[in-house]
């Protein structure tokens, strides 16, 4: 009662031969338009594994008519934007660093390309506005204290061969002594040079225990730090009497600094970037504002 | 077409299917396969790359467990922004000695193929113990007690000879140091000459600045040595392959 007679297609295309209670399986051919689309890929296929590499044999798979390469490909990219900036590359590498500055086209590609090389590369640790990391090592660039120079060139060498690091030779290199680690002064020496450095820096101090800290600060700091405190950059020695710091100027950071020294690294640069990058960021560190 | 027809024999024939779907996956599986064990163009020779030392070894398993991997690739594509953000693109050959490699294709952070000597140790210290002290735009979480998790390489001779199973060419003789040649790398006052013969240009320092041995030690150690390997100053890849 149930089963009502289904109604076959246009055609009779016959049935598969399976049939249960009365349901029979048609067996209808695929759709025209999918086997040919199944047909075009087969085609597809083929003519794709002539023209790209493709079949696996002895020596390696086949290049392909077209002759691609990933690598082919980004080199010509590379090349095609370098030739492009070529020119000017070339004058920015002739040119006197100190001159960049004073030549329009110079200065303008210099500062746009040192921005991209300084946001890509220095902002990690320099801060991306550049001013660094406060208390933590990582120098404000942005001011005119500079702890190794903030002429042009010397920006440029600082940039080139980095800080004391172990990788370049031409880095620039000072230690300072591990005064209480290394047992060079006691507890009462380190406590009384903090004070002086906190009086010759304008903060409050012991008035006694700094004219005491005069002396040690005398046998110990002045050959780097100077004989009035201000600091030597032949030894990237800061200034101690300004209210700059790099780690710190209260009593607790002094007293750690003297104790166990600081010895702030920076990488070198020249292996990682061209020399054309090299001095577009230091033109562009230069035109922040501190330079000299 | 009375070719085509004949497919109703297959299908109709539940085990005939299976074994000749069986046979066309397992053609077209060798073709794809077999190739990569014999082209000697699948991995290019490359010179300066070396198998890890126990340090770096240790710290690739922090990275690991840490799940860097999530946020951060190790695989600089072939493209013209990427080569001129991150520096030459990657190699096969540079992670020939990772098992398992830690190409990944996620990146909420940048990619780390060649971060090493990019930054100081003391900067990944930092970062490491709080990303935003020093990129305050940063979503990177903190990782402050790798400082104070000590370490000994008491089990890294073990995962050296796991290694060495997979095919890493450790020697005999860079396992029986192996626990010598962890605590070698972490102590620039150490004899290191022969942690330096038995891994080339190898990165001696005390990688966290303090005293005790730590997993700090160990990742950064692992840091600064990616993508350090090869010399791209004498090196061109071949434009070929």
């Amino acid at each position: 009662m149930c089963a009502k007679q289904v109604k076959k297609s246009g055609q009779d295309v016959g049935t598969t031969g399976h049939s249960w209670d009365g349901i029979e399986e048609l067996n209808n051919p695929l759709p025209r338009w999918w086997v040919w689309v199944f047909y075009a890929c087969i085609v597809w296929g083929i003519g794709y594994t002539i023209a790209y590499p493709a079949w696996p044999l002895i020596n390696g798979a086949t290049p392909g008519v077209l002759g691609a390469s990933t690598r082919a490909d980004v080199a010509a990219e590379i090349k095609r934007f370098d030739d492009a900036n070529a020119p000017i590359k070339a004058k920015l590498i002739a040119a006197d660093l100190t001159a960049i500055a004073g030549d329009e086209e110079l200065k303008g590609f210099a500062t746009s390309a040192g921005a991209s090389v300084f946001k890509n590369n220095c902002a990690q640790c320099h801060g991306s506005g550049a001013a660094g990391v406060q208390g933590k090592g990582y120098p404000n660039l942005l001011d005119d204290d500079w702890l190794w120079g903030g002429d042009v060139a010397s920006v440029h060498t600082t940039i080139t061969h980095g800080i004391r690091n172990t990788t370049d030779p031409d880095a620039r290199y000072s230690e300072m002594p591990k005064f209480g680690t290394d047992e060079l002064l006691d507890e009462t020496q380190i406590g009384s040079v903090v004070q002086y450095v906190l009086q010759i820096s304008g903060q409050d101090h012991d008035a006694a225990a700094a004219t005491a800290g005069a002396t040690v600060f005398v046998e110990n700091c002045v050959a780097c730090h100077g004989e009035d405190g201000k600091g030597l950059r032949d030894f990237g020695a800061p200034n101690l009497t300004d209210a700059v710091w790099l780690y710190g100027g209260d009593e607790a950071t002094l007293t750690e600094s003297i104790s166990k020294a600081r010895f702030g690294v920076m990488p070198a640069w020249a292996p990682k970037l061209s020399e054309d990058e090299i001095r577009a960021v230091a033109v562009y560190v230069h035109s922040l504002g501190g330079g000299e | 077409m009375a070719f085509l027809d004949k497919h109703a024999a297959i299908e109709k024939h539940a085990t005939l299917l299976l074994v000749l779907s069986f046979l066309v996956v397992t053609i077209g599986g060798l073709v794809q396969i077999v190739p990569l064990f014999y082209l000697e163009n699948t991995i290019e020779k490359v010179e300066g790359v070396r198998p890890y030392t126990p340090l770096e070894l240790a710290g690739r398993d922090i990275y690991i467990r840490e799940g860097c991997y999530v946020c951060h690739s190790q695989m600089i594509r072939p493209m013209r922004d990427e080569v001129e953000r991150y520096g030459p693109y990657s190699l096969a050959a540079e992670s020939m000695y990772d098992h398992p490699f830690q190409w990944g294709s996620k990146r909420t952070g940048p990619d780390l193929a060649r971060v090493g000597g990019r930054y100081s140790d003391s900067w990944h210290v930092d970062h490491l113990i709080n990303p935003q002290a020093v990129v305050p735009e940063s979503v990177m979480p903190k990782y402050s007690f790798l400082a104070n998790a000590e370490i000994d390489g008491r089990y890294i001779a073990d995962v050296m000879s796991t290694h060495a199973f997979v095919g890493v060419p450790y020697t005999t003789e860079m396992i029986e140091a192996a626990v010598e040649d962890f605590k070698a790398q972490a102590d620039p006052n150490a004899d290191s000459t022969g942690l330096q013969e038995r891994y080339a240009k190898t990165n001696v320092s005390n990688f966290d600045g303090q005293a005790a041995l730590t997993e700090m030690d160990a990742l950064i150690a692992y840091l600064q040595v990616l993508g350090t390997m090869v010399d791209f100053s004498t090196f061109t890849p071949d434009a070929s392959r």
